[in-house]
């Protein structure tokens, strides 16, 4: 299970906003509690370094990713995962998210179906199982939209 | 030594260490030592042949090593090595398109049910048997819900007398073949599906080549030789059945001939039913008659089973056979099993082909002497010519008041109480609505009383209304 809290979520959608229709990219940061519960305190928003189109790609430098884990030493938080945006798909992971994902990592994925009804924002979050296969990693306190 | 920084996603095979020493040397050195020390590592760093992964950077410094002299770059005392997994992704090549997506948006969002659920029904076949009562709501809403293809079965045509359940038709298209009918309004609310339309019976002959291209099979049939047909056809092919019927306040749902993925295989209507009712004592809606709405509410759980079975998303009534009773609002579920003697897949089978299945209800039972038959045109010549008989009606009193030929009302379930006001010296022409009933009341009084001049009227009084009087009114 995942929690991410209301002001965290709002940076997430923000970002998916303001990029669409590119996709977004970047780390969250927080703890993980003795059962494996996992809180998102804070994110890292970083550019999406894909080279052409961005709309079904994203791309993060090695060089973000060597600051993020210093960003989490500072602040003795824990690296615990990436989020990136699926602009008008839906928040399951593609194959070019599977082949490319690291184990332990949560995947949230902001689905933004249409960038002028932001109720259609919505999260799922993922986790490589030991077969490389994602399986869904529950979201905390969803929110149900008619 | 050098220092080695382990991303955080790799930790968990260093022990849970982010910063591990190692003996200088390069960089192809420094990895063999690694892998040595944490073989769980080996996978996730090299591929197959050996090589640095090309998901996985190797940084000295800021610097990529791929920059500097890739895997033979010096390691000296003081380096610092970053192993950083490469981050990237994207959206799916999506089946769908865009419009599809808006269109089945509130499917998406469904914790547990989602884009894999909508991709299982967009991916699948079903074979909607019957488009009447039941047929009316599971192909509405398994076309709503993006049910990729969907075949129709259906003979008849639209009557008027149809309209008071079968929603899926309109006042236009009265007399105009059902499955037409049907395909166009589907049409109208999905263009995104694929539609397959049979017009005719499905008998022993087409039945497994009609339902061998689909994933599974719903059956709203409203005849017992069509139901075990069905049944018989889906087992023999392995296939789903998802069933549903209705009479008068009261339906039934379950699922048959189902496996889950790796499970037994569920029961099926012949472990429920061996063998059917004798024939004419289970009435058809034509018949017993059907409150309009109920076919709306056991249709729409077929459909949902129908999708539970497709996207295997919650528990299927497989094992299990539902009853809605609507006059007090009662629902029971009882558990089905399967039966050692099925005829069909018990331990013995005795079937392994489709057999005549009118003859197995009863329909045309061999052993039984037909019954004597007039039509409605013989029965009108005779009371043209002024022949000497007797017009014995046996349906029900409500019935003989809505529409009648001036017959004496003797219900069916009176008869043999009655058989004294029937007339045994002259010829005497039973008749009900369509048929059934008098050809049952027929047997009845041969059986008991030994009447030998009995004839049943061919069609009932329908049938007389239409080739005879059609001032007068159908019901």
């Amino acid at each position: 299970m995942i929690i991410i809290e209301p002001r965290v979520r709002q940076l997430l959608g923000d970002d998916a906003l303001n990029t669409f229709p590119d996709e977004c990219c970047g780390f969250l940061f927080g703890r993980e509690e003795r059962d494996g519960t996992r809180v998102v305190i804070d994110i890292l928003v970083v550019d999406n370094s894909k080279p052409g189109d961005k709309t079904r790609r994203f791309q993060i430098s090695p060089l973000d990713y060597m600051t993020a884990e210093q960003h989490a030493l500072d602040h003795d938080w824990t690296l615990l995962g990436i989020y990136h945006s699926h602009p008008k798909h839906p928040a399951i992971p593609s194959e070019h998210d599977r082949v490319a994902a690291q184990p332990y990592f949560s995947y949230v994925i902001i689905s933004v179906p249409d960038k002028n009804d932001k109720g259609s924002i919505h999260f799922r979050s993922w986790l490589l199982n030991d077969n490389q296969q994602f399986e869904e990693e529950k979201i905390a306190d969803y929110q149900f939209i008619s | 030594m050098a220092t080695v920084i382990i991303p955080t996603p790799l930790r968990k095979f260093t022990n849970n260490t982010a910063r591990l020493q190692v003996s200088s040397g390069t960089i192809h050195s420094t990895v063999q030592e690694l892998t040595r020390n944490f073989p769980d590592l080996k996978k996730h760093l090299l591929d197959e042949g050996g090589n640095i992964r090309s998901y996985v950077n190797i940084f000295i410094g800021n610097d990529d090593i791929r920059d500097l002299q890739h895997e033979k770059t010096p390691v000296k005392d003081d380096t610092v090595i970053s192993i950083v997994p490469a981050i990237a992704g994207g959206a799916p090549d999506s089946p769908f398109t865009k419009e599809e997506l808006a269109r089945y948006n509130r499917h998406i969002i469904i914790p547990g049910f989602g884009i894999e659920a909508q991709q299982k029904l967009k991916a699948a076949k079903v074979l909607v048997i019957g488009s009447g009562g039941l047929g009316s709501p599971v192909l509405l809403y398994l076309a709503a819900a993006g049910v990729g293809t969907i075949g129709i079965v259906d003979f008849d045509v639209v009557d008027d007398s149809n309209l008071q359940r079968q929603v899926i038709f309109g006042v236009n298209e009265i007399g105009k073949p059902k499955v037409e009918a049907a395909r166009r309004r589907l049409e109208g609310l999905n263009p995104y599906i694929h539609l397959n339309i049979y017009n005719t019976h499905l008998n022993s002959q087409n039945a497994l080549d009609i339902l061998k291209d689909y994933d599974v099979i719903a059956d709203g049939t409203d005849n017992f030789p069509t139901r075990y047909l069905v049944n018989d056809a889906s087992v023999l092919l392995g296939k789903p059945n998802v069933y549903a019927s209705i009479f008068q306040f009261e339906g039934q749902v379950s699922v048959f001939n189902y496996r889950i993925a790796g499970g037994e295989l569920g029961p099926n209507y012949r472990d429920l039913y061996p063998a059917p009712p004798p024939p004419g004592l289970v009435p058809s809606c034509a018949e017993g008659g059907v409150l309009g709405v109920l076919p709306g509410i056991i249709g729409s759980l077929q459909a949902l089973e129908v999708i539970k079975v497709i996207t295997g998303v919650g528990e299927t009534l497989s094992g299990r056979f539902y009853i809605f009773d609507a006059l007090n609002f009662e629902s029971r579920t009882f558990t089905i099993r399967r039966r050692d003697d099925n005829p069909i897949n018990g331990r013995n089978p005795t079937i392994s082909a489709l057999i005549d299945y009118e003859q197995f209800c009863g329909m045309r039972a061999v052993e039984e002497a037909p019954l004597k038959e007039i039509t409605a045109k013989e029965l009108y010549d005779w009371q043209v010519k002024g022949e000497k008989f007797q017009l014995i009606d046996v349906r029900e009193p409500h019935e003989y008041d809505i529409v009648n030929i001036g017959g004496e009302l003797i219900p069916l379930g009176t008869v043999s109480d009655n058989s004294n006001r029937i007339d045994s010296d002259r010829k005497v022409v039973v008749h009900c609505k369509v048929g059934g009933r008098s050809a049952k009341a027929i047997r009845e009084l041969q059986e008991k009383f030994g009447f030998t001049n009995l004839y049943n009227l061919k069609g009932g009084i329908l049938s007389y209304i239409d080739e005879v009087q059609p001032e007068l009114t159908k019901y």
